[in-house]
Formats: C-alpha cells, sequence, structure tokens
C-alpha cells in the first residue's frame, strides 16, 4: 500500500500567535511544529504500514523551508521518506491554491507507483478550516471520508465511523481514496530514540513549484482567492469579578450575576 | 437583485436554528433563496417555516439520488444550480458537511471560500476569529461566487414573512460523485436539551466534576442549557466526544458560557472564547479560565452548583 500523509507546519498554538503586516499568518518569528491534529494522520497512517506488509508512508508538506521540521517529526514518528514543496510563490495562499500543490505533488509522488491513501488530519491547529481533504478528494476525483473517529480496513475496502452533529455514520468507499481523521482515532505515538536516530538517514526531498508542474502565478498571496482585509488582536477581555466562595457565598453571587444579565 | 442561496441544514425535514440565522446574513447580501435537499413533500413544508423567515424561493432538490453518498453529490448538484441562478454568494452552516461540501464546490466552480464566520455584512465582508478567538479577521471573497461557511449563533433570526415560493430543481449526478457511501446511520438520541451549537446557553464540566456531572446537568436544566464537557472529560471517558467543546470537538458562541471544573487550556478556548458571557467556577484560583471569565467564582463546583441550581429554580417560582 502506498500512503501520502499530508503533514502541516504551523505556529505552535500555545505559542503567542500572530500575523504579518500583510495579514498572513506569521510562520517564521513564532516557533512552529507539526500540526498537533496531523500527528493523528501520521499515527493512522503507521498503524496500517504495521497491517500491510509492503506499505510505504510518504510525510508530504508544503510550506517554508522551516516546515521541514513537520516532516522530520514525521520520520521520527516512523513514515518512510519525506517530501517538502517549498518555493518563495506559495507564501500566502489560500486554501485553494495549496490545495492544489498538494494535490499535485501527490500526483507526482505516485507517478510510478500510485497512491492508494492520502490521509490528513482534520483540521490545521491555525487556520482550522477542514476544508482541505475535501478539496483534494475533488482535484485528485477520489472518494473522501473524513472527519474518521474509527478507522477499518480490509484489503482495499475502507470504513470509517463519522459523528457528524446530528448523527453517526458509517462510511464505505474503495481505494485510492483521501481520509481525514480526528483526534478520537486514538493517541499518536511519541518519536522512540531509535526512530529519531533512523530519520536522519530516511530519505527527504525538497520540491519546488516547477518540479511539479504548478506556474508560480497561480499559487501565493497575489492571486488568492480571498482577501484578508483586517487583522485585529482581540482586545483582552475586561477582568471580570472574582468572588471565593465562602459558607455558600458563591452560589449566591452567582445567582445574583446571573439576573443582573438577564439569563434567569 | 441578485439571488443569495442558504444550505439548508435539517434532520427529516426538522430544520436546524442556525440555517435561520443565515437567511438574516443571506438578505444583507441579496435576495434570499433557500437550498433543500429531500424529499418534495418536505420541501413544501419546509418552504413555508423557511418563507416566514426570510426566503422568497426555495428550491428543493430530491435527494433520492443523492442521500445515499457523502458530501460530493450535494456539491455537485449545488454547482448546477450556481450556474442556473448566477447567486451573490452561497452561505453554509459551519459543519462538517457544510463545510466539505463548500470546498468541493470551491473548486468546482473556481471560487474563494471562508470557513467558520461570525458575521457577515453588507457588501460580503465576513468576519471570523482566529487563533483560538485571540484575533478578529476581516475578509472577503475576491473570485467567483463567495462561498461562506457561517458558524451557529452569528445572526438572529429575523420574522420577515417572505414568498417561499418552491421550485423543484434537478441535478444531474454523475457516478463519480456517489464513491463514498453512507453504508449506516444513527441518528444522535435527543436527550431533551438543546444541541450543543445552537444553544444560547451552554454549561460544561471538566477534569474538576471528578466524572461527576449531574451539578452541571442541574444547573444547564435550570438554565434551559446544552451540557458540554473539556477534553480531559471526554478523554476519561465521562462524556461522549460528542459533548466536547474545543478545538477538536464542537465550537460554541453561546450568550452565556459557564465553566465547570475547566481549567481553559488553549484547545478548550478555541472552542468556546468567542462567547459572549463567561462564567466560571473553579476550585483552583490560578486557573486560566479565570482571565477569560465575566464573572468567576473560586470554590468547589460540587457544592457552588446544586445551591446555585436550587436558588435559580427558585426564583423562577
Amino acid at each position: 500500500m502506498n500512503i501520502v500523509v499530508c503533514v502541516k507546519y504551523v505556529p505552535d498554538s500555545t505559542a503567542d500567535r500572530q500575523f504579518e503586516s500583510d495579514n498572513t499568518v506569521d510562520r517564521v518569528g513564532v516557533d512552529g511544529l507539526l500540526s498537533e491534529l496531523d500527528e493523528y494522520a501520521v499515527e493512522q497512517a503507521l498503524q496500517l504500514k504495521e497491517k500491510n506488509e509492503g506499505t510505504t508512508v510518504t510525510a508530504l508538506c508544503v510550506g517554508p523551508e522551516k516546515a521541514v521540521d513537520a516532516v522530520r517529526k514525521a520520520l521520527q514518528m516512523g513514515a518512510d521518506q519525506g517530501i517538502l514543496v517549498t518555493d518563495e510563490a506559495i507564501a500566502g495562499s489560500d486554501y485553494v491554491a495549496t490545495s492544489l500543490v498538494l494535490a499535485k505533488a501527490i500526483e507526482k509522488a505516485g507517478a510510478e507507483n500510485k497512491v492508494d491513501l492520502v490521509m490528513c488530519g482534520m483540521a490545521s491547529t491555525d487556520a482550522s478550516g477542514s476544508v482541505v481533504p475535501a478539496m483534494l478528494a475533488e482535484r485528485l476525483d477520489l472518494p473522501q471520508v473524513t472527519f474518521a473517529s474509527v478507522v477499518e480496513t480490509q484489503g482495499d475496502q475502507v470504513r470509517i465511523k463519522r459523528d457528524s452533529d446530528t448523527a453517526t455514520e458509517v462510511i464505505g468507499a474503495t481505494m485510492p481514496l483521501v481520509m481525514s481523521v480526528t483526534d478520537q482515532t486514538g493517541e499518536a505515538r511519541y518519536p522512540s530514540f531509535k526512530g529519531i536516530m533512523a530519520a536522519k538517514k530516511k530519505p527527504l526531498e525538497t520540491w519546488s513549484l516547477s518540479d511539479i508542474g504548478v506556474d508560480a502565478g497561480e499559487v501565493g498571496l497575489s492571486v488568492a482567492w480571498t482577501e484578508v482585509t483586517e487583522t485585529t488582536a482581540r482586545p483582552p477581555r475586561t477582568a471580570g469579578e472574582i468572588v471565593k466562595d465562602e459558607d455558600g457565598s458563591g452560589a449566591t453571587a452567582l445567582t445574583e450575576f446571573l439576573v443582573s444579565k438577564k439569563f434567569i | 437583485m441578485s439571488e443569495v442561496l442558504v444550505v439548508v441544514d435539517h434532520v427529516d425535514g426538522a430544520i436546524r436554528k442556525p440555517t435561520f440565522e443565515l437567511l438574516t446574513l443571506a438578505r444583507r447580501l441579496g435576495e434570499a433563496s433557500a437550498v433543500f435537499f429531500g424529499s418534495s413533500d418536505k420541501g413544501a413544508e419546509a418552504a413555508t417555516k423557511l418563507g416566514q423567515l426570510g426566503a422568497e424561493k426555495v428550491y428543493v432538490v430530491d435527494d433520492t439520488e443523492i442521500k445515499g453518498y457523502l458530501v460530493a453529490p450535494k456539491a455537485e448538484a449545488l454547482a448546477q444550480l450556481v450556474e442556473k441562478t448566477s447567486p451573490a454568494a452561497v452561505l453554509f452552516v459551519s459543519g462538517y458537511e457544510g463545510k466539505e461540501v463548500a470546498a468541493r464546490l470551491a473548486i468546482k466552480t473556481g471560487s474563494g471560500i471562508i470557513t467558520d464566520a461570525v458575521d457577515v455584512e453588507e457588501g460580503g465582508v465576513v468576519t471570523q476569529a482566529a487563533f483560538a478567538g485571540n484575533y478578529t479577521v476581516k475578509g472577503k471573497v475576491t473570485k467567483g461566487v463567495p462561498l461562506i461557511t457561517v458558524k451557529p449563533n452569528s445572526a438572529p433570526v429575523e420574522e420577515v414573512g417572505a414568498a417561499g415560493t418552491v421550485e423543484e430543481f434537478a441535478a444531474t449526478i454523475s457516478d463519480s460523485a456517489k464513491k463514498a457511501q453512507i453504508v449506516a446511520q444513527q441518528p444522535r438520541k435527543a436527550s431533551g436539551r438543546p444541541e450543543l451549537t445552537e444553544a444560547a446557553i451552554v454549561v460544561s464540566g471538566g477534569r474538576g466534576t471528578g466524572g461527576n456531572f449531574e451539578p452541571v446537568e442541574g444547573l444547564a436544566d435550570a438554565l434551559g442549557a446544552a451540557v458540554g464537557a473539556s477534553r480531559a472529560a471526554v478523554d476519561s471517558g465521562w462524556m461522549p466526544h460528542t459533548f466536547q467543546v474545543g478545538q477538536t470537538g464542537k465550537v460554541v458562541s453561546p450568550q452565556l458560557y459557564v465553566a465547570n471544573g475547566i481549567s481553559g487550556a488553549i484547545q478548550h478556548r478555541a472552542g468556546m472564547q468567542t462567547s459572549k458571557t463567561i462564567v466560571a467556577v473553579n476550585k483552583d484560583e490560578e486557573a486560566p479560565i479565570f482571565e477569560l471569565v465575566d464573572f468567576g467564582v473560586v470554590g468547589d463546583l460540587h457544592t457552588v452548583l446544586p445551591a446555585a441550581t436550587e436558588e435559580i429554580n427558585k426564583r423562577k417560582g
């Protein structure tokens, strides 16, 4: 089985994330890492590899040069090889352009050995749009089985459980396909010392836009199909009133507050 | 005035409240037209309500051929409807399905997409909350038909009494859109409480409940609220994942959010920071959740909540 896992390099969500003066996400000034939610996709890919002999897991990332860290982390976890698509022209790309770059890179990655499974996390921890997996399915003309909380495979048959707002569904499809997984699929493994050492010798390629046949004019901030006009730091919430509960005073104070705000 | 399409979110004909909020937003951009996937009977029934709340037209797309498959056929049908109507925008509810149908439609129609909007203004300016609500972002779609997915509780529901004229729309669905099959479907059991994402009030519990959600549920019922849970409570197996508020669970934006025994980690904040009023009860006065609150009680939720519940019930008479 040939699996490509899409991994994103994102600003650390516990750091002070910010925007640049051109309203793009600051991906350089803030420490970055592999998006936590993509670790679950890497984990599921590795579990499939363990179950299916002869499986290759390729970690694919689109981002600045520093984004190679996200690919390395996937290799340390156990992916076999990595690809970073990096090109100055890509900076500021929206979902549509990002999905184009990913789709073209997946096509190239599968040129000799067709890709059976494209794996993604349920969302990135920065933009959290959750739309790129569906866009990849559309671009690659593949079925999508997305937001999986449970993944089951038998040969090329895939079944997933999907918990939507109003129902729990079982979705079935045949590979090749695009899958996205939620954190409900199970804890992602930590890289072992052995994994960290082994990762240093794993193949890691860097591709530019011309390598994957994408014209620089099709991507980037200037041609994005959406425009961000304004980014404003939310004013810190004005310090609220904090009371200490003593002999039941907390419940009364809480009730008074709710009454004053007309919630009761 | 151009049409603005609103994709109706419904369960077997029962329209969910966020759809009505979309109608309000749609009317700011043009003339609201609802798109209903379902049988013509259910569509006609829905049209009455949709008209009342702002839809001039209701396109009913027969879903016999569509409903057994995930997302792709709906995107195909909408692409055909977009072609026919050249709308000023298409609005979706920001859920798994709304986002993914919009995503595919973006590629099909060469259109820009904005997700998780909390407001849409005249002229198509869209507001989002970014980085767990620490930033407010305004933007616009600059190419194609603006495709906007909107979070629940982003606009009021308005009674306007529009026509709600039904128009059947026949879509052609390709075989390639029918590759991801819905093999089984189990509707979520009704809890008797409001649905988490659309509730005006949410009362949540976390690690501090120690697994006992009774005090949380009691307060929720006194306030007519939905019950939520932090990731810690879900990971401990105390509540099902469908109750989880946070980055990987539900993102809520109610009028009032009451966090009980929840420390307020970034993952949780991402799911509730845009709530209008925030209240917390926590034993630990250093808990980061207190940085967000309008009102906080440092105390044990197991004593504070039942006492508050009793007092609230008394006041309600």
